[in-house]
Order: structure tokens, then sequence, then C-alpha cells
């Protein structure tokens, strides 16, 4: 089996210390490794931002694009050749933001890719303004009085808009990240993996201690082909977040 | 001036009416007739009403433009009339629809008007009113002298392709044979152009400049085409769309042009000849792409044909005012090619070129068209496929990569064009980088400033030896010429028309023809104006975006420009009077 060194490079990531994109990539490494896949089958396409800012430790063919377009260049990659595995990986800025009818439209058309999106809720490489999911009320430097939006709920738009696999995870809880992970990346369909990740740096209410408090995992009885039970699960916020695979449809 | 004999057929009535489809049926019949045609047509942005026109010219020579002056005309309405009175011939006939075409001015010249009780025609002999025109199909038959078997062939070719029933199809032959036999009996028409049917030559085809980009994109072995549907670009759209199993060819219809140009980059980038279309408004909304096409050095061929702007401008009208425009767009410093054919012939074999440039110097090639060139039929010579060479550049197989010990994807190479791998290939991994980048594709910034001097020159590099392949700036007509008249892309056909008249006895005027409009040959250019004495520069646009740009490059003046931009092309008739006045 291929180690799960081998799907990275001896470049030096520029995240802060702690950070939980570490985490990210090391459920993902973790993934690729046991579905037992090679570097150079694997496409994986980088948006702008923190979360793209990976595309210098993965070694696997990579393209690191423009902000929000992701989806386009995967898509067009997936179709040009389908013997890839095509990833994506974006952040809530540029798969939500930027990128939105991308998102839609793949998740309308079922491309066969995985997308994997870091959705802190925050525009972070940018020095903190309000993304497409900060929470109605969030002051940012971009909203100094409150975000007066409604936040994005990005799970019920893939899943309106068609999608067949939706899943939700927590960027520290890594043996749970990566076997979502290698259960959307087997899936032939669109699938997004919605990943909640505290910035350390610059989000001091939705902190580590704050998920931790709140993220549980679906248990193993959940009904994952049951689209209506998905759509009402996944607005379940607040006190209580749940995380896994909320739908698949096979 | 009655040079080679044109003969220029029209027909103006509301959308839906099906003029369209009877002027291409017309002008295919003269490719089975062994004459020549070129066929336009001018319609609204809507589904009904309003007006339409389809005019067809008409010879037993070549036909390069479609002409202005009518010599039969076949007005449908009121509206249609009145707005082709004033380009009527002295002599010409004019057949109208007598229930709807109530005023008439008889004085105007020598012209024979002729009413038509279409209605009553269809009525006695059990017609559909939805096929009048082929009714009109079948007079025209007369004046053209026209087998009615060759016109009902391709009429049928026409119809089936437009998936309509046999019936129907069996009822509108009917109905040419009925206006036909009617002409001859009734109207008493006859013959103005007697057919050749000598003609020895190869074969020949009739086209647009649309169906022509997309059989040269098909022979280019493009495996990739998204488009979001914009006229005139769309029906490239329409047609692969329609051929794409049958071609191997994965053809998108995405969500805006955004996703269309970013999907063909990464189709591209994953191995297959990749192509995108639009027209200006929606190459505003590429411009991006383009820019991570030329920064992370992917091949893309880009298509724009162009419609009258700003804004939504015109959309279903003609202008060439897109040039600067792509000329310059982007930030930051890069290189692109555009060629402008000028029609359907040079449409197939500038896609070949284009595919061919955009691998060898992994860069965005634009083809620039505009609707006249898009959407006019023209009959030319069927495509000599022999000298088609597909050359997809410095790109790698896996056994050649074997032998690389740490493969650089943008390594500093003295031509600037580094080897290509593809995603799936053994021992070829790499980083494609819209950032900055080292020779691996790995991001950097301005900490390592030496990198980005090498890498921004390693790109710059390509376009050293690129004026070698590019095609060269043409003269037509004898040098040494009083007047030069200087264009590009749609504007060679009507002047090329021009001076078959003028230059029947003289010389006093040639013409110097633009193929590659960026980056300009100044070279060649050069040579080519050394001799020349008075220069005109004619364009499809107010400013002069070609004159301007040779200015730019050439460091000349070219104050002298003739500018048309009301949203149709040159016709012949207008350059003959351009040159008259100048001389």
């Amino acid at each position: 089996m291929i180690k799960q060194s081998d799907f990275i490079t001896s470049n030096k990531s520029n995240w802060c210390p702690r950070c939980s994109n570490f985490s990210i990539r090391a459920a993902l490494i973790k993934a690729f490794s046991e579905l037992g896949l090679k570097p150079y089958e694997i496409a994986m396409i980088f948006d702008i931002g923190c979360a793209g800012n990976a595309c210098n430790l993965y070694n696997t063919y990579g393209f690191h694009g423009l902000h929000g377009r992701t989806v386009p260049l995967a898509v067009g990659a997936k179709l040009a050749n389908d013997k890839l595995t095509v990833i994506g990986i974006a952040g809530d800025g540029g798969a939500y933001g930027e990128g939105l009818n991308h998102f839609i439209e793949a998740a309308r058309s079922n491309y066969n890719i995985t997308l994997i999106v870091s959705n802190n809720r925050l525009y972070s490489l940018t020095t903190g303004q309000a993304s497409p999911t900060s929470e109605r009320g969030t002051k940012t430097k971009s909203t100094p009085d409150g975000v007066n939006k409604t936040g994005l709920n990005p799970l019920l738009i893939a899943l309106s808009a068609g999608a067949s696999f939706v899943a939700r995870g927590y960027a520290d809880e890594v043996e749970h990240l990566s076997e979502i992970f290698k259960k959307a990346i087997n899936h032939k369909g669109f699938s997004l993996i919605d990943i909640l990740q505290p910035c350390i740096t610059l989000d001091k209410k939705n902190t580590r201690e704050w998920y931790k408090e709140r993220i549980y995992q679906l248990d193993n009885n959940w009904p994952v082909k049951d689209k209506n039970k998905a759509i009402i699960k996944v607005q379940e916020w607040r006190d209580k977040i749940p995380i896994g695979i909320f739908f698949e449809e096979k | 001036m009655k040079q080679e004999k044109i003969l220029t057929w029209k027909i103006g009535g509301e959308a839906g009416q099906g003029q369209q489809v009877a002027g291409l049926i017309l002008g295919r019949t003269c490719l089975s007739a062994n004459l020549f045609s070129f066929i336009y047509s001018e319609y609204p942005s809507r589904l009904r009403g309003g007006l339409v026109t389809n005019q067809v010219s008409i010879s037993n020579k070549p036909v390069d433009a479609i002409s202005k002056k009518i010599n039969f005309l076949f007005a449908l309405s009121q509206t249609a009339l009145d707005h082709c009175i004033k380009d009527l011939d002295n002599n010409a006939l004019v057949f109208y629809d007598s229930d709807k075409v109530k005023e008439i001015d008889k004085n105007s010249k020598k012209i024979k008007f002729i009413p038509l009780s279409l209605r009553d025609l269809a009525k006695e002999n059990n017609i559909n009113v939805f096929m009048l025109n082929s009714l009109i199909l079948g007079i025209s038959a007369v004046l053209f002298d026209f087998d009615t078997k060759l016109l009902k062939k391709e009429m049928r070719e026409v119809l089936n392709n437009n998936n309509k029933s046999k019936d129907l199809i069996k009822k509108n032959n009917r109905a040419v044979q009925i206006g036909y036999e009617y002409a001859f009996r009734e109207l008493r028409l006859k013959p103005f152009l007697k057919n050749k049917l000598n003609l020895k030559s190869s074969k020949r085809i009739i086209l647009t400049g649309n169906e022509a980009i997309a059989q040269g994109s098909v022979f280019s072995k493009c495996g990739f085409y998204s488009a979001y549907p914009m006229t005139p670009a769309s029906s490239i759209l329409h047609i692969l769309a329609k051929q794409a199993k049958k071609n191997k060819m994965i053809v998108n219809h995405s969500e805006d042009e955004i996703a269309a140009i970013n999907m063909a980059i990464g189709a591209s980038w994953a191995g297959k000849r990749s192509m995108t279309g639009t027209s200006g408004g929606g190459f505003a909304l590429m411009s991006e792409g383009l820019n991570l096409s030329a920064m992370s050095e992917t091949p893309l061929v880009i298509i724009n044909s162009q419609r009258p702007g700003p804004a939504t401008g015109m959309a279903t009208w003609t202008e060439q005012g897109d040039l600067q425009y792509l000329a310059k767009v982007g930030y930051g410093d890069f290189h692109r090619i555009i060629l402008a054919p000028s029609d359907p012939e040079e449409s197939f074999y500038f896609t070949i070129l284009a595919f061919n440039f955009a691998d060898i110097y992994q860069m965005p090639v634009f083809l620039l068209l505009d609707k006249y060139i898009s959407e006019s039929y023209k009959i030319i010579s069927d495509f000599n496929l022999k000298n088609i060479k597909i050359n997809r550049g410095k790109l790698l197989t896996e056994k050649q990569l074997a032998k690389i010990k740490n493969y650089k994807r943008y390594d500093f190479i003295k031509d600037g064009v580094s080897p290509r791998s593809l995603p799936g290939q053994k021992n070829g991994i790499f980083l494609a980088n819209g950032n900055e980048h080292d020779e691996f594709g790995f991001s950097i910034d301005g900490f390592s400033s030496d990198l980005r001097n090498k890498q921004m020159e390693k790109r710059h590099a390509k376009i050293k030896n690129i004026f070698k392949e590019l095609p060269k700036p043409k003269l037509f007509g004898l040098s040494n010429a009083l007047l030069t008249l200087i264009g590009w892309g749609s504007v060679k056909g009507p002047v090329l028309e021009a001076l078959k008249t003028l230059n029947q006895n003289n010389s006093y005027v040639n013409y110097i023809h633009i193929p590659v409009p960026f980056p300009l040959d100044v070279n060649s250019l050069s040579k080519l104006l050394k001799n020349t004495k008075k220069t005109i520069v004619i364009e499809n646009n107010y400013k002069g975006q070609m004159a301007d740009l040779m200015q730019e490059a050439l460091g000349m003046k070219f104050e002298k420009r003739f500018n048309k931009y009301n949203g149709q092309q040159f016709f012949p008739e207008e350059i003959i009077e351009l040159v008259k006045k100048e001389i």
C-alpha cells in the first residue's frame, strides 16, 4: 500500500501553527492511502484562501485556480479524464460565495467529483471579513454593525439542488473525517463534505471549545437514503450540531 | 456597374414566416446547379413578428460578399417593402404579397411591381398558409432557371435537418411545383441567369463560418467544448452538441461563461484539446479565465463572434468592436494570439491553426469572428484534409517522463515552452498554478523575486518565434497602386468583391488583409506598406481599432479611415463608392 507520506510534499505550509487545516490534510492522505489510490491518479483542484494554500503540500496532480472557480475546473478535468479521482479543495468564501452558482450546478448535474469545503464561516486569509456562512449579527471588519443577512446552510442547498452525497465533518475529528472522505471518494456522483472548522487566529467566538461542546456524530442507524429526514437534520444547529453523512443516494 | 453578373434575391417578412429557410434552400440549390451564392440574414431578437430578411447574391463566378442592390425582392409585409425599397436595383422586380402590402410607390425608376395573391394561390391548390415561402421558392426557380428537381432535393435535405416530417416535406415540395408553374403560366417570367452546367472543378461546399469552426474543431480532434449560449456564437454549441457522441467530444452547456472557460481550462489540463465560445459580453465574464490560461500555461482556444456593443448592444447584428478589448484585456503582462478569419474557408483552417498554436505555445488563442462571418453562407472549395497537421506541441509521454528525474513542468527553457505532462501520467506530477510559481508549479511570492523574474521572462520568450508560424498579412491586387485599402476579418469579402469591379481595367487600388490582428507581424506589414501611396483602413467599428493598433505597433499614422457601425457589414458597392471618391 502507498504510504500516507507519499501523498505529501516536503514544502512548508503557510498556515498558522495548530490550524485545523493540518487535521483535514491528515484525514485526506489517510483516506487516499487506505483507498489504495496512487498519487498520479489524483487530480486536486485548489481554491484561493487558507484551504487552497494546501496546493503546495500534496504530492498529487494539482491545479491552483482562481477564487470561486474550483468546481468548474474540477468538472472540466473529470469530464476530460474519467479515470482521475478529482477532489476540489475550497473554503466557504470560494465554494459558497464567489462560486455559489458553480456549486449548485455541480450538485444539479451530479458530476462525479468530491468537493471538500473548509467552512470556518469567515474570510480568514483576507484578515477576517464576513462569509456567506457567517451567522446573522456576526461583527467582522466588513460588517462592524453585525452581518444583516441569513447565513447560508450549504448542506440544505446541496440537498435541494440534487447532490447525491451530502456530509458534514468536524476538522479535528480526523478518524471520522477520513471515513467520510473515503465514502465520498468512492461515491459515484457529486459529494459535498462541509467541514466545520474554527479559525483559531481570528474567531474568538466559534472556538475549538465552542464546537467541542456542540458537535455529535450521527449514529450508525441514521437513515442515510432518506432525503427528507436529511433536509430536516442538516438544519439542526445551536446547542447541538450533528456531523456525519446525512444523505447518500445509491 | 455590371461587372461580373451578380443577381441578388431578397425576401422580407415577419419572424416565423420562413425567410431564412427559403434563402438557405435557394442558396444551396445554386451549389447543385453549378452556380455560386452568398446568403445573409438580418433578423431581430424575437421569435415572431418584426422584420426578418434573407438575401442571396447569386452568380456563375465565386461570390465573396453579399451585394446591397436587390434585383428580385419578395415583400411579405409592408414593413419589408418599405425597408428594402431604397436598395432596389433600377431594373428590379418586386413581388409583393398583395394581401399585406397596400402602399406602393410605382413612380420609382423602372422597377416592376408584381402583386402576388399568395393566399388565394395557396387556397386554390389546398396549400397551408405556412408554406407561402415554398410557393416563392417555386417562383424564384424560374428566375434562376433552376431545375425544380434540384430545388426540391435541397428542400428535402434542409427540412429533414430541421426535423420536419416526411409528409410536410412532400407538401412543401408540391408547393414549389405549383409556384413554379404559376410563375411560368400566369406571371410569364423568364430566366435571368442561364445555368452553366459545365463547371469543372473540385468539389464545392456551402456553409457558414460557425459551421466551419465546428468542423475545424472536429478535424483538430478537439475533445471538449463548453459554452453558454450567446448570439452569434450559439450555433457552434448547437452543432457540436448534436454531433458530440459521433465525434467523441464532450460538449457542455455550462451555467455561465465563467464556468465555461474554467471547465475548458480544466479539461485542457487533463489532456483534451479544449475550446469555449461566446460573444463580447460573454467574453467579459471569461476574461479572468483568460488570465488563468496564460499564467498556468494551459492551452485554450476561445471563439469570440462579435456583435455591436457596448453592453447588450444589438444582439443579432454585426460589428468589429471587440478587437482592442481582446488584444489588451487581462491583468498582468501576458501574451495571446488573435486569429481573425474572414470567411468560412479561413474559419475552418484557422481553427486548426488555433488548436496547434495553443498547444505549441501553451497559451490562449482567440478565433475572432463577427455575426456576418458566423452566420453567412458561402460556397467554397471543399476542405483539403491532406494538409491538416495536428501538432500537440511539447507533450510528454509516460516513457519520456520515466527518463526524467525530478520533472519540472515550468522548467526554464530558452524558447519559453516547457514540456507538459498530463494528470494520470506516471512520473509527471506537477501543480498548475494561477499564483506565480517555481519550476515545479509551487507558489512563490516576492521574496523569491529571482524566480518571479525568470518565470516572467520564460513566458514572454515564447513570442520570439511566433511570427514564423502565423499567417502573414497579404496583398491583393497589384503593388504600386495609387490607393491601398487595409482591413481585417469580414472586411475582406466586400473589398475583394469590389476589387473585381474596380480592377477590371486599371490598377489604381489594392488591398492589404491582416489575418492576425494580434500580435501584429510588424516586419511583414512594414514591407507591404513600404510602397503604398495613400492608405485607408476600413473597419466595422467606430474608432478604427485596427488602425490604432497599427499606429501603436508600427509608429506610423493611419489617419484615413472608413468606418461603419450601424450593425451592418460593408457592401461591395460602398467600397466601390469610397474608392471612386478618393481617386
